[in-house]
């Protein structure tokens, strides 16, 4: 007789619910759509345990974290005892006592995950004394403001930053009930590895991440009747904007935008679609002349400002095979301040671009030095999801009722192509739609590559053009592009076309975008899903199709990568500083000083053996008994890191230095001044 | 000759950060050990130092701040050469160490967010209880204990204290 297997149960507030290999309790009761409130939980995250918010009784053994518990079969478990009750409201009580409760002026107000919780568990009281003590905030970036004293050490942030982006801006210090999260040595974002992406803010359960607002900046330069104000809309935010007003994620909501945009007083209001469509066809014919000449390969994209941040910081040599290309913002940018004040007949200074991005860490592209015409910054104002939600609620605007409304022309046009720039994956296809038919003279039928879509971290395709093997990679998460760029360093992965995003699923995951809960995945499934139909719906899915394109090349540009598009569509790169650093005082000069020498021990320089370098100048400055006129340092970067290890005599850097030639430098740059 | 010694100071530190690194095989989950040896030679965890030993092990600087922040045995700013513990024990408490730790700050000219003399020679701090509760109040210079302290006993010993601190430089100035 066939044994019967035994279906694995448990009883969640007595309703039976089958294990399907779930890692904890709280898994098994949001499949039976059971919620159980936490802060610190994320399915993509590890397990934390310290929030203390999903308690649950388990008959026969007490109370336990959900999160950090495994479902057994046959365990009875309730989500709502009266225990229960009581130690969750208490918890939400003890984290009140340390958080600042004023409500009504924060930024989260109504949006806050402490506050939707504290006002579900029913706390009417706080029983504790609010802390007195009030700790600075950081709002030395243009993208972030961390205000220590709303943070719940729920360390989502410090789990974020390392897990997602393998970066670890944050973590916990000091203890006790000085317990913080904080950068190292406490320093402001701007002076450690920060790229500004946002992704710690958008699992903040509080406002203790929040974006750098500039919507009152908005409301003025619309309100100024002097100004002409332009706008364009990038792709992801059209399927979120209506999150904030009771639509489902994924729902395009493109017009209801334009149309709020006008109603609040931008003059034009335009798509950044049609400078994604400009990017594929710059980045793409890029691709096309690398491949045929078979040099700067692979190809990475030059999109996601935080990954160009990450790059210059980390890879040097990797910096020639950035596409130059820059970011569909910055070309639209570009084009509003050296084509469109043309053709409106207004005035560069007179002119505003405003930016609605999904994005954080566009407010830092748009200020940097590169992006700049007549000496205007491209891009003025850039608005997040986020702060557009705020400014079309500050103008008392019905966003379910309004009216849709068309783009501008001539250059309101984006195709399918320029749409999907939202979903990771998407600048990849647009690229394959266009350098097919570049590399093989016939038409694309079927424009949709599938092996390309997906949320896998790092994807892989070989594409077939007329016999011609193209390998390209997707990845998303910065964790992810430093495994993969490990990987092709060491030979064991080879392509011809790397895509990278900083955010899971690219752009519609954004640090700007409204906050995805209380089921996050799913509600990125819905944004890409929104994406692909818009492409799907779109008259015109290839970039090189796009009618305002060819308008754009005939009327101004000429050609792809022509000169005046190389000027104004493209930019470059340089290595950058990864950390702010004193120097490390390893000899001092006091009375009779002359020289100064720093020898560079940042990451790069390290591993290529600047340790040795500066052994041996320090056995150079003692066999000559220099020890009294050099001052001799160790730095964290001289910037200059692919041609390290490099030191810097004085002031001037020297690169490419090995233990041979020290002696050489030795004798020309330091004895010579002594 | 003063500076010379304190430059030699500085290249044996530096030298001594990456011999302990060494020792320990760059292996991260040694790193309170390390930053344990770390403090033994500069007597405090320079900001410094800490990025540089988190580039070493491949771990965040925040990460390593964390740790050197959670435990109260490391410090992250710089210690005097002698510590002075002043003992706040029930019994020492009650005998009076309060007037044992006025009279140390005030003899050494501490400021009151001071807690190490600006020539690096003393740190002082306040500790729960160093067991030697029979001859309340009690103090610690390193690791010799001082009992039944007053005013007049703290200005003794911290005298005998920095005279023998004269007399050492003195050697090595004669050496």
């Amino acid at each position: 007789m066939p044994e019967k297997t035994e279906k694995k149960v448990v009883l969640i507030n007595g309703q039976e619910i089958e294990l399907n290999g779930e890692k904890n309790i709280l898994e098994v009761a949001k499949k039976a759509n059971i919620d159980i409130p936490t802060f610190c939980y994320h399915s993509d995250l590890s397990v934390y345990g310290a929030c203390r918010m999903c308690l649950v009784e388990i008959e026969g053994r007490g109370i336990f974290p959900s999160c950090s518990t495994p479902p057994q079969p046959g365990m009875s478990i309730r989500t709502n005892s009266p225990r229960i009750l009581k130690a969750r409201k208490m918890v939400v009580e003890f984290l009140l006592a340390n958080h600042n409760r004023d409500c009504t002026t924060c930024e989260r107000n109504l949006s806050c995950r402490l506050q939707e919780i504290a006002s579900r568990m029913g706390v009417e009281e706080i029983r504790f004394r609010e802390r007195s003590e009030v700790l600075p905030k950081d709002s030395s970036s243009f993208s972030l403001v961390r205000d220590p004293n709303r943070c719940i050490l729920c360390g989502d942030c410090v789990r974020t930053c390392q897990e997602i982006e393998g970066i670890g801006v944050y973590d916990f210090a000091h203890r006790g009930s000085h317990s913080m999260v904080e950068p190292a040595f406490g320093k402001k974002l701007t002076e450690v590895e920060c790229l500004y992406c946002g992704q710690c803010s958008i699992r903040c359960p509080t406002a203790a991440l929040v974006v750098k607002s500039e919507v009152e900046k908005t409301w003025e330069v619309v309100l100024d009747p002097d100004k002409f104000v332009v706008a364009q809309i990038a792709p992801a935010v059209r399927v979120a904007v209506g999150e904030a007003f009771g639509l489902p994620p994924g729902e395009i909501t493109t017009g209801k935008i334009v149309s709020a945009l006008k109603k609040i007083g931008f003059d034009r209001v335009y798509d950044t679609a049609f400078s994604a469509d400009l990017t594929t066809v710059e980045e793409a014919e890029e691709f096309f002349k690398r491949l045929q000449k078979g040099e700067r390969l692979p190809q990475f994209t030059s999109c996601c400002p935080s990954w160009v941040l990450f790059a210059e910081r980390n890879y040097p040599f990797y910096l020639n095979n950035l596409s130059s290309a820059r970011s569909p913002q910055q070309m639209f940018g570009s084009v509003i301040k050296n084509y469109i004040t043309k053709f409106e007949k207004v005035p560069v200074d007179r002119t505003v671009s405003v930016s609605i991005m999904p994005c954080t860490a566009k407010k830092f592209e748009a200020h940097r030095p590169e992006f700049v015409s007549q000496n205007e910054p491209d891009v003025d104002i850039v608005l997040t999801a986020q702060e557009t939600i705020k400014l079309i609620k500050s103008a008392n605007i019905d966003f379910g009722q309004i009216e849709p409304q068309p783009f501008d022309v001539p250059l309101g046009m984006g195709t399918g192509a320029g749409v999907i720039f939202g979903v990771t994956g998407g600048v990849t296809e647009a690229v394959l739609r266009y350098a097919y038919e570049r590399l093989t003279g016939e038409e694309l039928s079927e424009v949709e590559f599938n092996s390309v879509r997906g949320f896998q971290g790092l994807r892989e395709a070989e594409v077939d053009f007329a016999g011609k093997k193209v390998r390209v990679a997707i990845v998303h998460g910065m964790a992810n592009a430093q495994a993969l760029i490990r990987d092709i360093r060491e030979g064991k992965r080879d392509y011809h076309f790397v895509e990278v995003m900083n955010c899971p699923g690219g752009c519609i995951g954004g640090g700007g975008m409204p906050l995805g809960l209380p089921d996050y995945p799913e509600v990125l499934r819905k944004r890409a899903e929104g994406l692909y139909n818009a492409d799907r719906l779109s008259p015109v899915r290839k970039s090189q199709d796009n009618p305002a394109i060819k308008f754009i090349y005939q009327n101004w540009l000429g050609e792809a990568n022509s000169e005046l598009a190389e000027k104004h569509l493209h930019t470059s790169y340089y290595s950058r500083r990864r950390i702010s650093n004193e120097l490390i005082r390893i000899q001092e000069a006091k009375s009779t000083h002359k020289v100064d020498i720093a020898v560079c021990v940042g990451t790069s320089c390290y591993l290529k053996g600047s340790y040795n370098i500066l052994q041996r100048l320090l056995e150079l400055v003692r066999e000559h008994e220099l020890e009294d006129q050099v001052n001799i340092g160790a730095t964290f970067c001289l910037e200059k890191c692919s041609q390290g290890p490099n030191i810097r005599i004085n002031d001037q850097v020297i690169t490419g230095v090995d233990e041979k030639k020290v002696q050489e430098i030795f004798e020309k740059m330091v004895l010579a001044q002594v | 000759m003063e500076n010379s010694k304190q430059e030699q100071t500085l290249v044996r530190k530096f030298e001594k950060v990456n011999r302990i690194l060494e020792k320990h095989s760059y292996n991260q989950s040694d790193l309170i050990g390390i930053l344990q040896e770390i403090q033994e030679e500069y007597r405090y965890l320079p900001e410094e130092i800490l990025t540089y030993v988190a580039t070493a092990l491949g771990v965040s600087p925040a990460y390593v701040y964390g740790v050197a922040t959670f435990y109260a045995q490391f410090s992250l700013k710089p210690k005097g050469k002698r510590i002075i513990r002043v003992c706040d024990g029930t019994a020492c408490h009650v005998r009076g160490s309060q007037t044992v730790l006025k009279a140390v700050r005030e003899y050494l000219g501490l400021k009151p967010d001071e807690d190490t003399t600006p020539d690096l020679l003393f740190t002082v701090e306040t500790v729960a209880c160093i067991g030697a509760c029979a001859l309340a109040p009690a103090m610690m210079i390193d690791d010799q204990v001082f009992g039944q302290m007053d005013q007049e006993k703290v200005e003794q010993t911290l005298e005998s204290i920095i005279q023998e601190e004269k007399g050492e430089e003195a050697n090595v100035f004669s050496q």
